[in-house]
């Protein structure tokens, strides 16, 4: 294996252009060199950022190394790009099962079994979700999980947002009257701002529509504000809910408006499942 | 600043493709201070909800550490609302069509709150 790394690793120095550095990554990752595979997608993404299948190896070496709430990144950009690309429906299906979240790896398990129904390895995954047993990553066999992580975000409240970036300190669901569905807001300073924030934005979102109404403008689908120290965006995931995010200056509002749109789409799935 | 002055930041903003009015407003009351609005749009009611907006976002940035905000956008179907507030609490603020320049419109909306303080 030492040999093969080799001649890959010269193979991708003569043809840097080339599609070996996911053969050499995958390799790396196999052999537990986790900082040399990241050095190696990383790579590749930046000659590739377009593939799917660099975001889908990225993701996996991040799975790894725990990194859970990049790893998602990874695999939903992954799924963006190449909507029915199975790795990455199982590797979403394995990190919705690390948070608890059942359905929705199911779920994952399922579309990935429309596009492949001859992958063997996706319906022992299902079996073993159904049973409650976890199911394998999406390729080569990770490592256990240290204990601690074991326990992963048992709080229902966190299970809103479930693998997104954020989940606990920049992101926050309401409900029409101001009062915290789940997420959680965090001061740059670290202070637990929830509830304050809560009922400041309690009767935004009739605010909001009652203008858009007026100015005959139709639904008002986000409102995005800029400060100081940091920005948000509020988005109503239903018509009786608010979600908010929050991040610090250093991420664009045109960005923030993407990370809500798909904390939107969670809460939709939570609130769903709450009724 | 004299009501002409007042005309000339909004019709610096007013000539933005696609944005169909700019008003000033007293934020601390929601009273329409000057506008330029097109034909159909209720100025006084507008400008009352983009207070009573403003005065929420700036209440619960506030509460959650980023300062007040300097600019918020409303997006809708079709169009959006765009204010910034002034150092001496006048918000001014655009409204548009679904299309606009909104990075253009925030650059005048800013120069117009550096003119009118």
């Amino acid at each position: 294996m030492v040999d093969e790394v080799k001649a890959l690793s010269a193979q991708l120095a003569q043809e840097p252009q080339s599609l070996v550095f996911l053969r050499l990554g995958e390799l790396l990752r196999q052999r537990r060199q986790l900082d040399a595979a990241q050095r190696v997608a990383l790579l590749g993404l930046e000659r590739h950022p377009h593939l799917a299948d660099a975001h889908d190896l990225y993701a996996r070496i991040l799975a790894d190394r725990h990194d859970y709430e990049r790893a998602f990144d990874e695999w939903d950009m992954t799924l963006r790009i190449a909507p029915e690309h199975t790795g990455a429906m199982k590797g979403l299906a394995f990190l919705y099962f690390k948070v608890g979240d059942l359905a929705q790896a199911e779920s994952h398990l399922k579309a990935a079994k429309k596009v492949t129904p001859d992958d063997f390895t996706i319906e022992q995954a299902l079996a073993m979700v159904r049973g409650g047993a976890e199911p394998a990553p999406p390729v080569p066999v990770a490592p256990p999980p240290a204990p601690d992580e074991a326990e992963a975000k048992p709080l229902a409240e966190s299970r809103v947002f479930a693998g997104l970036e954020g989940a606990e300190e920049g992101l926050l669901l309401l409900d029409a009257a101001g009062l915290v569905l789940g997420g959680g807001l965090r001061s740059p300073t670290g202070d637990d701002v929830t509830e304050a924030v809560a009922a400041y934005l309690a009767g935004v979102s009739q605010e909001a529509a009652r203008t858009a109404k007026l100015l005959g403008l139709g639904a008002w689908r986000g409102l995005s504000a800029e400060g100081r120290q940091g920005h948000v965006h509020l988005v109503p995931p239903t018509g009786d809910s608010l979600l908010l995010v929050l991040r610090d200056r250093s991420v664009p509002l045109g960005r923030l408006a993407i990370v809500a749109q798909r904390a939107a789409q969670a809460a939709r799935h939570w609130l769903e499942r709450q009724q | 600043m004299t009501a002409a002055s007042f005309a000339q930041a909004l019709d610096q903003i007013t000539r933005v493709p696609g944005v169909r009015g700019a008003m000033l407003v007293a934020g601390d009351d929601g009273l329409v201070v000057a506008e330029h609005l097109m034909e159909g749009i209720r100025g006084p009611a507008v400008a009352a909800l983009a207070a009573s907006l403003a005065t929420r976002l700036r209440r619960a940035m506030q509460a959650a550490g980023t300062g007040a905000g300097h600019f918020w956008q409303l997006l809708c179907e079709r169009g959006g609302l765009l204010v910034v507030p002034g150092a001496s609490g006048i918000l001014v603020v655009a409204i548009t069509a679904p299309d606009v320049n909104a990075g253009l419109v925030r650059l005048e909306l800013l120069r117009a709150a550096e003119a009118v303080g």
